[in-house]
Formats: C-alpha cells, sequence, structure tokens
C-alpha cells in the first residue's frame, strides 16, 4: 500500500489537547469556576481549610468532566438557576417553604424529591415502551425524562443543604448523613452513570433496566418517607461532624451506582441470552441490547465502581483512625464493605486474568448487587454497630 | 507474554519455585477472596466476644465447644483467619514479585531491537509504503503522527533499517500497581498497627497478663510496660476531671497490661452539650499534658474532640466514652419487701458506694452512673414511626451482698407518662447480660411514688392488716365463726399474693381444692383477694388523708385496677408483677430515687485515652535507640488517676 507522507499525517492528525478546545470549552471553565467562586464567598464563614480544598477540587473535577462529556454543562447550569431560584425565594426563612410558589410546588427539597421520583417511575416505563415499540421519539423522551429528574433531585439535594443551615447554624450540613438522604444521591449517581453509557454507546436500550433498579430504590424512598417519616433533617450527631463526610459517602455511592448498574445489566443479558436460545427470531432478541455491549459495559462499570470503592473504603479507614480511634475495627458496615470489596476483587480478576465473560459473569454481577444490597440495608436492619446512621 | 513463559521454564522445579507458583496462583488468590469474603461475613451474623454462657444457651453444649474451637466467637482475631489474611497478602505480594519487574520493563523500556520478520509475525500489524521519501523523512512522518496521537516513540538504528518504537497508556498500569501494592502495605500495616508486639513479648515471656482486679499502683513490674518498648499499643485509661494518669491499660484476652506514658493528661474540664432534640452535639474535653521533660514546669493545654485527637509526641490521644464522675446524689431508699413507711435517706456520689441494711444482711450500695438525659425510642409511637423521647435522668447502681452477687438497678427519676398516665419505670436484673426487668410503679397525684410504696408497706405489715380486715363491716346473718374464718383466709391470701404474686394464690388453690372444683374456686380466691386489696387501697387513701366516705374518684381508681385493656400498669398489677422481679433479689428489692444536689453535665466524667500511633510513626519507633524515658507511676502525684479496673475497650463517641 502506497500512501504520500501528507495523507498519512492527514488522516492521523489530532492536535494537542489545549487546541482542540472550542470557545464553550472556555466559558465553561469560566463559568464554573466563576460559579464556584460565588459560592465560595457566600459561605467562607462556614467552611475550614478542608472543606475549601474539597469544594476547589470538587470544581476541578467538575469542570474536566464537563470537558469529557459535554451534557454535564447542560446539567451543572440546570441545577445552578433551579437551586439559586430557591435560594432567593428562601430567602433566610424556612417557614416560606409552605406559602411561596415557587418553593411549594417545585423546589423545596421534599417537592423536588418528589418530582424526581415521579420522573424516574415514568423514564423507566417509557424507556421499555420504547424498546419494545422500537420507537426512537419515545426513547428520547424517555432520556429526557431521566435527565429532568437527575436535576430536579441535584437541586432537591443542594436545597436541602441550604434548608439544614436554615433550621439552623449549628444543625447544618451536606445531606449525605443518613440513609433517607443517601438513597437520593444513590438514585442520581445510578441514573447518571447510565445517562453517560447512554450517551457513550448511542442506545438506549439499557435504559429501561438501568432505570429498574433507581425505580425501586425510589419505592424505597417513597416508603421510608410516607412510613417511617424519615424525610426530616437531623442534626448530626458529633463522631460525624467531619469534613470526611463529604469524600466518604460521595465515593461510596459511586460504588453502589456503579455496581448496580452492573448487576441490572447481567439481568438484562442473561434476559438476552436466554431469549436467544429460546426464540430467537421473536422481537425480544432483536431490541433487547446485544450481548457485546452489555458484558462491556458491565465490565467498564464494575471497574469504576471497584475503584471508587477502594477508594472510598481507604478514606473511611483514614476517617474512622480520626473518629473512632481506630483504622479498622470489624464494625458490620465495614466487614460488609470488605465484603462487597472482595467479591468484586474476585470479578474483576476472574475476568482479567482468566478471561471469563458472558453468563456466569453475569450472573456473578447479579449475586454482588444482592451482597451490595446487603452491605447498604441488610446491615442497617439486621446487625447493629458503629455505622448505624440510617436505622430502619 | 512469550518471554515470561519462556523465561519460567528455564527454572528448574525447585521447592521454592513450586511455592512461588503455589502462592501467586490466580485460583489461589480468588479463593482466598472468597474465604476471607465468607469468614467475614460469619463474624459479623454470629455476635462476637459475648459471654461464654450465652453462647452455650444459643447453641447448646455440643455446637457451642464445635464453634469455640473454630474461634467463632473471636473470628477476626482467631489464628485461622489471621492466617487466610496473612495468606492473601502473601499471595498479593509474591503476585506482585512476579509481576512488577515485566511491568516497569514495559513501562520504561522501548522494545526498538526487533526485526521486521518478528514484527511481521505479529497477529496485528499493518504496512505502508512511503515511496517517494529516504529514510529521514519516514522517521519524521512517523514520529509526527505518533506525538500526534500522544505516543512517547524511541527509533533505533539498525544500520539500513530503522525501528521506531512508541507506546502510549503506560500509566495504566499504575492502577493495578497501586492497588496490589496497597493491600500489602494496609495488611502488614494492620498487624503492626494491632497488639502483634504485645503477643510478641507475651510469647518472648518478656510481659505477662494481669487478670486481677488491681489498682495501677499494685500492678506488678512483670505486667508493666515502659515508654517506648512496643512500638505501637492502643490503650485506656478513665480520668475523673481534675485527675491525671501517665499510664494507660492495654486490653488482652481476658486480661490487659499498663503501659506507661513519658507524660501524663489531667483531665482539666469535660462538656456534653446537647440539642434540643436531645441528641448529643458534642463532646469537649480541655486536657492538660504534663511533661516536665520537654515542656518543663508549664504544662501544655489542649482541646480534645470528637474527630479531632490530640496528638503529642506521635501518642494519638481520643475521647472514647464518658460516664458520670461524681454527681452528688441524694438517695431514698425503700425496701419493697419489708414493711417499712419511710424511707432510708443517704447521700452518695456516683462512683462510691454506701452500705445499706437488707433484710438478710449488710448491702453495698454501688453508685454506677447518673445520666441526665435518656432519649429512647417513644413507646407510644404508632408501629413504624421513629420518634423519640428524653425520659429525663436515671441512675444505675448494684446491690451486692456479703457474698459478692449484685443485683443491677436503672431507675427513672422523673415519673414518664405511658398511655395517659405517669409512672415510675425502676429496671433490674440479676445478670449483667440480661435484659432488664421493668417495673411501673404509679405516680400519686403528687408526682411521687410514695402512695404506691405506702400501700406496699402496708400490705406486709401483719398487725396493721389484721386491723383493717377485723373492722370489716358485718354482715347481719354471719356467725361468729364464718367472720373470723373469712378473716384468716383473707389475710393470707394477702400474705400469699404480697410474697408470690397472683400465681402464688393460684398454686395455694391448687394444694386446697380439689381438681374438678379448682377453676371456680381460683375464681373466688382471686376475688376475695380484689375485694381485698381494694379495702386496703381505701385505707391507704384514707391514712393518706383523701376523703374516701362516698367512694374514691375515677384517679383513684385508676392508681388502682386496670380499667381499659391495655392499660395495664396499675398499681394491683404492679404489685402481683413485684414478686417476680423480686425474685432475683437476694437482699429485699429497693428503689431508689435519687435527687441530685447539682447535676450538670460536669462532673460526667470518663476519658479514654488510645496511645496510638500512624504508621510512619510505628516504624520511626520501632528503630532502635528512641527509647523514649519517663517516669514509673507511683509516688509521682500525677499518678492519681481512678483506675479500679481497665475501662471497655469499645470505643464508641
Ligand atoms: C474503615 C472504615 C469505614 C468503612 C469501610 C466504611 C464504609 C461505608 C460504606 C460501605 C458506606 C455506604 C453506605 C451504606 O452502606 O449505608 C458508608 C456510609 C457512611 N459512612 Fe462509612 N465507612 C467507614 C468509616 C466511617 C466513619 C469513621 C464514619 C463516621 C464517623 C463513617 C460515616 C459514614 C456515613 C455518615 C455514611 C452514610 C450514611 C448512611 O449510609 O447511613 N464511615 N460507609
Amino acid at each position: 500500500m502506497a500512501v504520500t507522507r501528507e495523507a498519512l499525517l492527514e488522516q492521523w492528525e489530532q492536535p494537542a489537547f489545549w487546541r482542540c478546545l472550542t470557545i464553550g470549552d472556555g466559558l465553561w471553565m469560566l463559568l464554573a469556576a466563576a460559579g464556584s467562586i460565588l459560592v465560595w464567598w457566600l459561605y467562607r464563614s462556614y467552611m475550614d481549610g478542608y472543606e475549601i480544598a474539597i469544594q476547589a477540587g470538587s470544581t476541578l473535577g467538575l469542570i474536566a468532566w464537563g470537558l469529557y462529556w459535554k451534557p454535564v454543562r447542560l446539567l451543572a447550569l440546570a441545577v445552578a438557576v433551579l437551586a439559586t431560584l430557591a435560594l432567593w425565594r428562601y430567602g433566610a426563612d424556612y417557614a416560606l417553604r409552605h406559602s411561596d410558589f415557587w418553593l411549594k410546588y417545585f423546589l423545596e427539597s421534599q417537592v423536588a424529591f418528589m418530582w424526581m421520583s415521579a420522573l424516574y417511575v415514568l423514564a423507566t416505563v417509557t424507556y421499555f415502551v420504547a424498546l419494545l415499540g422500537r420507537s426512537d421519539f419515545i426513547g428520547k423522551t424517555a432520556t429526557a425524562l431521566t435527565w429532568t429528574a437527575t436535576i430536579m433531585g441535584l437541586t432537591g439535594l443542594l436545597v436541602r443543604w441550604r434548608e439544614s443551615y436554615l433550621l439552623g447554624a449549628d444543625i447544618g450540613h451536606i445531606p449525605v448523613s443518613n440513609l433517607y438522604e443517601v438513597f437520593i444521591l444513590f438514585a442520581l449517581i445510578t441514573a447518571l452513570l447510565y445517562l453517560f453509557y447512554e450517551d457513550r454507546h448511542r442506545t438506549r436500550a439499557m435504559g429501561g433496566f438501568a432505570l429498574l433498579v433507581i425505580s425501586g430504590a425510589v419505592a424505597f424512598l417513597l416508603w421510608y418517607t410516607f412510613d417511617r417519616e424519615a424525610q426530616h433533617i437531623q442534626p448530626l450527631i458529633p463522631a460525624l461532624q467531619s469534613y470526611w463526610m463529604k469524600i466518604h459517602v460521595p465515593a461510596n455511592f459511586i460504588g453502589y451506582g456503579a455496581f448496580s448498574l452492573a448487576a441490572m445489566l447481567g439481568v438484562a443479558y442473561l434476559l438476552r441470552s436466554g431469549v436467544e436460545a429460546r426464540w430467537p427470531d421473536g422481537l425480544l432478541a432483536r431490541v433487547l441490547p446485544p450481548l457485546e455491549l452489555l458484558d462491556d459495559v458491565m465490565y467498564k462499570a464494575i471497574a469504576l465502581g471497584f475503584a471508587a470503592f477502594t477508594i472510598a473504603t481507604i478514606l473511611g479507614a483514614l476517617w474512622a483512625a480520626e473518629a473512632w480511634g481506630g483504622y479498622w475495627s470489624w464494625d458490620p458496615k465495614e466487614t460488609w464493605a470488605l465484603i462487597v470489596w472482595l467479591n468484586y476483587a474476585a470479578w474483576l480478576h476472574l475476568r482479567l486474568t482468566k478471561g471469563w465473560r458472558g453468563t456466569p459473569m453475569a450472573w456473578w454481577a447479579v449475586i454482588g448487587l444482592l451482597v451490595t444490597l446487603f452491605a447498604f440495608l441488610g446491615v442497617n436492619m439486621f446487625l447493629s454497630g458503629l455505622h448505624s446512621y440510617g436505622t430502619l | 507474554m512469550n518471554e515470561t513463559a519462556a523465561h519460567q521454564s528455564d527454572h528448574r522445579r525447585t521447592l521454592g519455585w513450586v511455592l512461588l507458583e503455589f502462592f501467586g496462583s490466580m485460583n489461589l488468590a480468588i479463593t482466598l477472596l472468597v474465604v476471607v469474603a465468607v469468614a467475614s461475613a460469619i463474624g459479623t451474623v454470629l455476635q462476637q466476644n459475648q459471654a461464654y454462657p450465652d453462647y452455650v444457651l444459643k447453641f447448646g453444649p455440643f455446637w457451642f465447644e464445635a464453634f469455640r474451637r473454630l474461634g467463632l466467637y473471636d473470628i477476626y482475631g482467631a489464628g485461622w483467619f489471621v492466617g487466610i489474611l496473612a495468606f492473601l497478602i502473601l499471595s498479593t505480594s509474591v503476585c506482585l514479585y512476579r509481576q512488577v519487574p515485566g511491568m516497569l520493563r514495559e513501562m520504561l523500556r522501548f522494545r526498538a531491537n526487533v526485526q521486521a520478520r518478528s514484527l511481521r509475525g505479529f497477529h496485528q500489524h499493518a504496512e505502508w509504503r512511503l515511496s517517494d521519501h529516504g529514510l529521514d523523512a519516514t522517521q519524521s512522518a512517523v514520529t509526527e503522527v505518533l506525538r500526534a496521537r500522544g505516543y512517547r516513540w524511541r527509533a533505533h538504528d539498525g544500520g539500513e533499517h530503522r525501528v521506531v518504537a512508541a507506546m502510549k497508556g503506560r500509566y495504566n498500569r499504575l492502577g493495578y500497581l497501586f492497588t496490589h501494592a496497597a493491600v500489602v502495605m494496609i495488611g502488614i500495616g494492620g498487624l503492626l498497627d494491632g497488639n502483634l508486639w504485645l503477643k510478641l513479648k507475651e510469647w518472648r515471656g518478656e510481659i505477662v497478663l494481669e487478670t486481677r482486679d488491681l489498682a495501677a499502683r499494685d500492678i506488678p513490674p512483670a505486667s508493666r510496660l515502659a515508654p517506648g518498648a512496643v512500638p505501637a499499643f492502643r490503650g485506656n485509661v478513665m480520668l475523673p476531671e481534675g485527675a491525671a494518669a501517665n499510664f494507660v491499660f492495654v486490653r488482652a484476652r481476658d486480661g490487659f497490661v499498663l503501659q506507661e506514658l513519658p507524660f501524663a493528661i489531667e483531665l482539666k474540664d469535660f462538656q456534653v452539650a446537647y440539642y434540643d432534640t436531645g441528641q448529643p452535639k458534642s463532646f469537649v474535653s480541655q486536657v492538660l499534658i504534663h511533661d516536665r521533660e520537654h515542656l518543663g514546669e508549664q504544662p501544655m493545654e489542649a482541646t480534645i474532640r470528637v474527630n479531632h485527637p490530640l496528638t503529642y509526641r506521635g501518642y494519638s490521644i481520643y475521647q472514647s466514652d464518658f460516664g458520670d464522675g461524681g454527681s452528688k446524689l441524694d438517695l431514698r431508699a425503700w425496701p419493697l419487701t419489708v414493711a417499712r413507711l419511710e424511707p432510708t435517706e443517704a447521700k452518695g456520689t456516683v462512683g462510691s458506694s454506701l452500705k445499706v441494711g437488707g433484710s438478710n444482711g449488710a448491702l453495698t450500695l454501688e453508685l454506677d452512673d447518673f445520666r441526665l438525659f435518656n432519649l429512647l425510642p417513644e413507646p407510644d409511637a404508632r408501629p413504624g414511626e421513629r420518634k423519640f423521647r428524653n425520659f429525663g435522668p436515671s441512675i444505675g447502681f448494684k446491690l451486692r451482698d456479703a457474698a459478692g452477687e449484685a443485683r443491677e438497678y436503672f431507675n427513672y427519676m422523673a415519673p414518664v407518662q405511658l398511655e395517659g398516665r405517669w409512672f415510675f419505670i425502676s429496671g433490674m436484673r440479676a445478670q449483667p447480660g440480661e435484659p432488664f426487668a421493668y417495673l411501673h410503679i404509679p405516680a400519686d397525684p403528687n408526682n411521687s411514688p410514695e402512695r404506691f410504696l405506702r400501700f406496699n408497706a402496708r400490705l406486709r405489715d401483719s398487725d396493721w392488716l389484721q386491723g383493717i380486715l377485723a373492722r370489716a363491716v358485718p354482715v347481719a346473718d354471719e356467725s361468729q365463726e364464718y367472720r373470723r374464718d373469712l378473716e384468716r383466709v383473707r389475710l393470707s391470701l394477702v400474705e400469699l399474693f404480697a410474697q408470690g404474686g397472683t400465681a402464688a394464690v393460684a398454686e395455694r388453690a391448687k394444694t386446697v381444692v380439689p381438681a374438678e372444683r379448682l377453676r371456680e374456686a381460683s375464681a373466688l380466691y382471686l376475688n376475695i383477694l380484689r375485694d381485698t386489696l381494694a379495702q386496703i387501697f381505701i385505707e391507704v387513701l384514707r391514712e393518706e388523708g383523701v376523703d374516701v366516705e362516698h367512694g374514691v374518684g375515677e384517679r383513684e381508681e385508676t392508681f388502682f385496677q386496670r380499667r381499659r385493656v391495655g392499660a395495664v400498669r396499675a398499681a394491683e398489677l404492679c404489685l402481683a408483677l413485684l414478686p417476680a422481679t423480686e425474685r432475683f433479689s437476694t437482699g429485699g428489692g429497693f428503689r431508689l430515687a435519687g435527687y441530685p444536689q447539682w447535676w450538670s453535665q460536669r462532673g460526667l466524667h470518663r476519658l479514654c485515652f488510645i496511645g496510638h500511633r500512624c504508621l510512619y510513626h510505628v516504624l520511626y519507633f520501632a528503630s532502635p535507640g528512641v527509647g523514649l524515658a519517663g517516669d514509673r507511676g507511683g509516688d509521682d502525684p500525677a499518678d492519681s488517676g481512678r483506675d479500679r479496673q481497665p475501662p471497655p475497650s469499645r470505643i464508641c463517641p
């Protein structure tokens, strides 16, 4: 094969990273940085050095994320606008949540969570309708619903953060301190992970499956709210008053979210391979996501989740050393976190070094969800320990 | 890959190689991962480190013994578990040892000395011909492309051919490297951080665990560790406000050793703050560090909070638990099994013990704890509702008889509203692990337990009872004899009831009545008993000064009797339950109502000290010659800490 040098260069040319940046990228970076600085300026009196560092780090992370995956920009913008609107309507009066139109119907955190819940459930159904009806338009609707739900949920979390300070300066804290709050975080993170893979792989076929686990979380959340009245903002016990909470909990939930997503893809995998064996020409065999895709995304999700979970566990140990005076005390939550970690470590080793693929790994991912679920809920329900901030 | 395989076949199958192969094998690693996971899970389901008798009860003697041998009661400390962990670490280390050199080579070195032929042998290859250029121009074309795609490259001149080797993504390997190295490091750190050093010393016979309940200054040298004798430890000491200690207790199995510190720590002040909801908001200790060698005469002041330990000379100091350090209590004690109307008055401070009289000999009253708040789940909550209520102050105390047997009590000092009525709640248990059995004593209109206590005392006063019963209004056609019999029956029924509750009455019926009439007779007995109790109660009310000529009011009635189903805890029932609670008790039950003269969150003070150094320091201190000088306990004025026993090992801020 004979080619000219120019042809070769042209074919392979790829400019350096910074030269790829567009005006849009620049604007994004500026806007995100400006927003973050504004937030710091407004709330700096509540922050210590660690917290400022965490904010700076998160801002850099957000900027990088937005450069890597463009839809994040719109998400961030929408959430920022809505949250600002809520904060503005609130002013300094928590009681306004009952009277102000915007707060009462859209932006008060409970209300925002209700919107989020409804939209996620709707999106789940829509994804399945789109899958079976093979309608691109309905599929797009489902994606839009999921994005909107995520925007409402994130807004709700930010507003709740502010509301906790409106309740009392000594009560205010980031809303990741109990089971109710982390359940919302879980739904949001799982949704974002899914949306990322949807965008990257240009297929909506996995949507219904991914959103199924989110709908499960929503069902739990509603039960927890209406039956257990767990939605009230509680002050922090001394052990939780630490900047560590801001890192430790989100890192754990990236892990949980990714593992759950992988498990749902495992379900889809098993379904598809079962269907293919029995009715190779049926509708399901045509519309369900292809096996290689599922296998691939499942692996990526578990790898990502594993990395996050490793970091979260190590950070948890560091926090434990500060709060309880020991890195590891075999507290049930700690132990189950270890079990989850070991489980996925074994999964990854089998895949990476033994080359296992397909059905057994899909089964394992599904069983992994049961293990994860026990660590998440079972421990709170059946076992007691130092980590019992979210009893049922 | 090919290269490593060739590399390995060079090895002769020595034992070392076989071992290396075994430990580095992926199958072993995966098996270990799963085994550790399963074993850890067992430890969370089976409660760890309970008292052995509890396990016997739960599993029966056979399984108890089997589980004990397996070490299931302290699984994370069991030899086999630690062994498996060690294997996991070993296996990871071997894996690292075998992979890292190859990986580093791949990361750092460009494999530029290859032949075109072997390149063509690669599965993935492609060929182009840049016909219009010479060697240099071709090379620069290729390298430009590579650079644009983010590759690093190296050229190798082989005479008439040139090889350009390039690579990208070499840092992906770091993920593997860091995770595996971290597992090894954390594992080793865990071993160093634990009681390993102590075990080593014990094994070498340099230290003996102390199992007796001794004061710090009486602990023999064999059970003392000088400062710096072990590179890492984790211990506790309890300090009341104003006291200091220059040692901590290090727990191990069923005993402890005393670890001396090169400085003394004094607790100046301890404060707990609460939110409006009653939940704790902060625990703050003001401490002074006395260290003549490093600080001179002037002690160093410091504050310890949860999440903000104090680190001094490599020792990290945490708060781990607290209790009452000497609230002053005014006490009134009513013996529940004796016909005494007036309580015994006593004064005491929490942490001290008093001598009190009991019905069979002297008792020691140990005042263990006073709590200002008791935030507990709301008992009247709907099922599933998560509500909490502050049950107010409580005191915990023990009554110990001459033989050393103790009963533990937990009394709420203020009345508690349950189902719309007010009660004094008093818990008692005979064994430390048991749940408390609670007695609900109805409060009288003065919000005091006195009416009930007087009622109870009167039930045990035969002379008084006889007088009352004799006064019962005679019914016209009753014979003298019948009346005397009835009086006797009533008296004995009340006595039976006072000693054994309704159960004793039913039991008596069984012994005196033939089986076919038993039901009828028991019902009759109980009716008579109730009538009599009601009469006694009215008499008690009269003594109290209540006007009972026109019958008792609704309030008095509810005080005495169960009226609704569900509202079960009336005086009558409380009395019926009393003997059951009492049965455990050796020396007569006491109810203590304590009214502290000053109560505040001060005085609650037990500060635990965990000497513990982070990993870097462990390594630093491990080097010889860094022995830390320090004075031994004993006469040092700083050595006045309350040091009766090693405090609990569980750290729970
Ligand atoms: C080795 C140490 C630790 C490990 C392995 C660990 C593990 C975990 C895991 C897996 C979660 C996920 C959430 C869940 O399952 O509910 C979690 C949540 C959480 N952890 Fe930790 N953790 C550690 C130490 C700590 C410490 C020291 C604290 C604070 C004193 C803490 C506070 C929390 C909180 C507030 C949450 C979220 C609330 C909740 O789930 O109820 N953790 N941790």
